[in-house]
């Protein structure tokens, strides 16, 4: 009786799909329109006081503000639960505990509310609002943020890894020597923005190790000869911040060039929290014209980790018959990205 | 160089470009490596003239280890471009899309040797990928880019290389990936026997591992 009425009323309205997105440090909740559009996506962001992201401590953050971004994301989009037509939460790849935090969420509410539940890859998101967003069709993807570094295109109902780090992301790599370093961090200003500050003043290029393998990149060996290096106290922090983004930076470009020239597409994305770096954008957008490829880079509300972009993914699975059944809606913690058939692409 | 006729573009790559000309009679390739705008100046200078010293070095040794690659004629740093034999002949990255499942095999087979006589000799090819071979009509494969190849014997050092075949495969020929791979580990295990190769490919299980999110890894560690 209660299902027919709610039938009812959507019928006449609008559709509206809510994502959960809970991988690593952010916890946020977005809502999509069927056709696209982002009525909301409220961030909230943990922050460590010291050290890096302590999973267990990130969840509970998490549990912590769920009720409140949930609430902001109804009002701010106006509408209520009940005018939901699906649930969507990031699966996998990511953190345990948090990703099992927004799972939790996400199925209460959609058994809540009767509605389906999908699971959706975190890294086919990231894709997928970018595409929204900047209006590209079949993109050379590069995603570089704390815990991912891929370079990524479609070819044959898949998005297909073309090169990716072999350790460590290359926002680790960076957080990691600032925090070394004793920098510090704020939810406005993350440990990137701080590096890219003080790189800005330093002109004296300090060799570090340059690790590409084929299409793969290595950044662990790299950070640890950085690190070494500001021990020994010999050179100047600027300069250290200089080299190691121009090295690291020049390493990504590489590869997604190499993908760009295998693949031959004609357009390239930069997405991920890295891509807010203006060097990093000034690099990937000089090989985007060199091979006469439009360049795009996501603004920063989509290109840090986001529940709109599993708002709007869900929508693309779900019109295309995909459903997570709660009983198998387990998190997957190292879900590749090449697993993930994708129906609504050619 | 200035004997250079009507230099073609063949191929814009990633790293160098390709051109297809004629020098003292012959048709060459020359392989020039432009400065990239989107490293510093610096950098890209040390990574160009390492490439193009290195290339040319690697290229020949492997002659000596009997994997068949262009003759190199000509080097120079300062413009950093080689001028290297050009091998007449079609790409395996093509002709495994075109061939049927034995040709395939026999042809991944006979990388897996070439790769099995590089790694013997202690070279690393540092860029295994199948548009980085050629078949010319005589039968023989050719492997060429050199660019980011190495010198070692280390278990490490091959175990990247090959999990980087396994990639390729992987990304271009994903449907007959798998028994491209097992064939060319049948290739490779003739040159260095099947003790090198069970850690060898112990090693790729444990490079594959080492990426991230990788669901094999939680079996391993059970940390989950």
């Amino acid at each position: 009786m209660l299902n027919d009425n709610k039938m009812k009323e959507k019928e006449n309205g609008e559709h509206y799909c809510l994502g959960v997105e809970s991988t690593a440090d952010d916890f946020s909740v977005g809502i999509s329109t069927f056709d696209g559009e982002i009525l909301a996506n409220i961030i909230s962001a943990y922050v460590p006081s010291e050290r890096g992201i302590h999973p267990r401590e990130a969840a509970r953050h998490h549990g912590e503000v769920a009720n409140k971004v949930l609430e902001n994301a109804f009002k701010k989009a106006r509408i209520k639960p009940r005018d939901l037509s699906i649930i969507s939460f990031s699966q996998g790849p990511g953190l345990g505990p948090c990703l099992r935090t927004g799972a939790t969420v996400a199925r209460a509410l959609a058994s809540y509310l009767g509605i389906p539940l999908v699971g959706i890859n975190h890294c086919v998101a990231h894709i997928e609002i970018g595409k929204l967003k900047t209006d590209t069709k079949d993109p050379v993807t590069l995603y570089v943020s704390g815990g991912n570094t891929i370079v990524s295109a479609f070819d044959s109902g898949r998005y297909r890894v073309f090169g990716e780090t072999l350790d460590i992301a290359l926002g680790n790599c960076l957080d990691v020597f600032a925090r070394e370093a004793g920098l510090h961090q704020r939810v406005d200003e993350p440990f990137g923005a701080v590096v890219e500050k003080i790189a800005a003043k330093g002109k004296k290029l300090i060799h570090l190790p340059y690790t590409v393998k084929g299409m793969d990149m290595s950044f662990s060996g790299l950070l640890t000869a950085a690190i070494n290096l500001l021990k020994r106290g010999e050179y100047k922090l600027e300069d250290l911040c200089y080299s190691l983004q121009e090295t690291v930076f020049s390493m990504v470009t590489e590869v997604t060039e190499r993908a760009l020239a295998h693949t031959e597409k004609k357009e390239v994305l930069l997405t991920g929290g890295v891509a807010a770096n203006k060097r990093l954008q000034s690099r990937i957008k000089a090989i985007a014209k060199e091979h006469d490829a439009k360049f795009r880079v996501m603004p920063r509300e989509f290109a840090v980790d986001n529940g709109a972009m599993i708002a709007w993914t869900g929508v693309l699975a779900h019109t295309h018959g995909i459903v997570t059944p709660i009983e198998e809606s387990f998190v997957r913690l190292r879900w590749r990205l090449e697993e993930v058939e994708i129906p609504w692409m050619k | 160089m200035d004997e250079m006729k009507q230099p073609l573009l063949m191929k814009k790559g990633a790293e160098a470009s390709l051109y297809l000309a004629e020098w003292h009679g012959r048709k060459v390739i020359m392989k020039k490596r432009l400065p990239k705008k989107y490293r510093l100046s610096e950098l890209d200078e040390q990574i160009k003239t390492y490439r193009t010293i290195h290339e040319p070095q690697l290229i020949h040794e492997a002659k000596k280890a009997g994997v068949p690659t262009p003759t190199i004629f000509l080097v120079d740093v300062k413009s950093a471009t080689i001028i290297m034999e050009f091998i007449e002949g079609k790409q395996v990255k093509q002709l495994l899309s075109e061939a049927t499942q034995s040709e395939r095999q026999r042809l991944c087979f006979k990388i897996g040797e070439l790769i099995g006589r590089l790694h013997k000799y202690g070279l690393i090819h540092g860029d295994l990928t199948t548009s980085n071979m050629i078949l010319n009509s005589e039968g023989t494969i050719f492997f060429v880019d050199f660019g980011l190849g190495e010198k070692s014997k280390e278990l490490e050092s091959r175990g990247v290389d090959l999990h980087l075949m396994k990639r390729a495969l992987q990304s271009t020929h994903f449907r007959f990936a798998e028994e491209c791979f097992n064939a060319v580990i049948k290739g490779y295990s003739k040159v260095l026997g099947s003790e090198t190769v069970k850690n060898v490919l112990h090693k790729i299980r444990e490079i594959e591992r080492r990426g991230r999110y990788i669901a094999e890894r939680k079996r391993v560690n059970g940390n989950d």
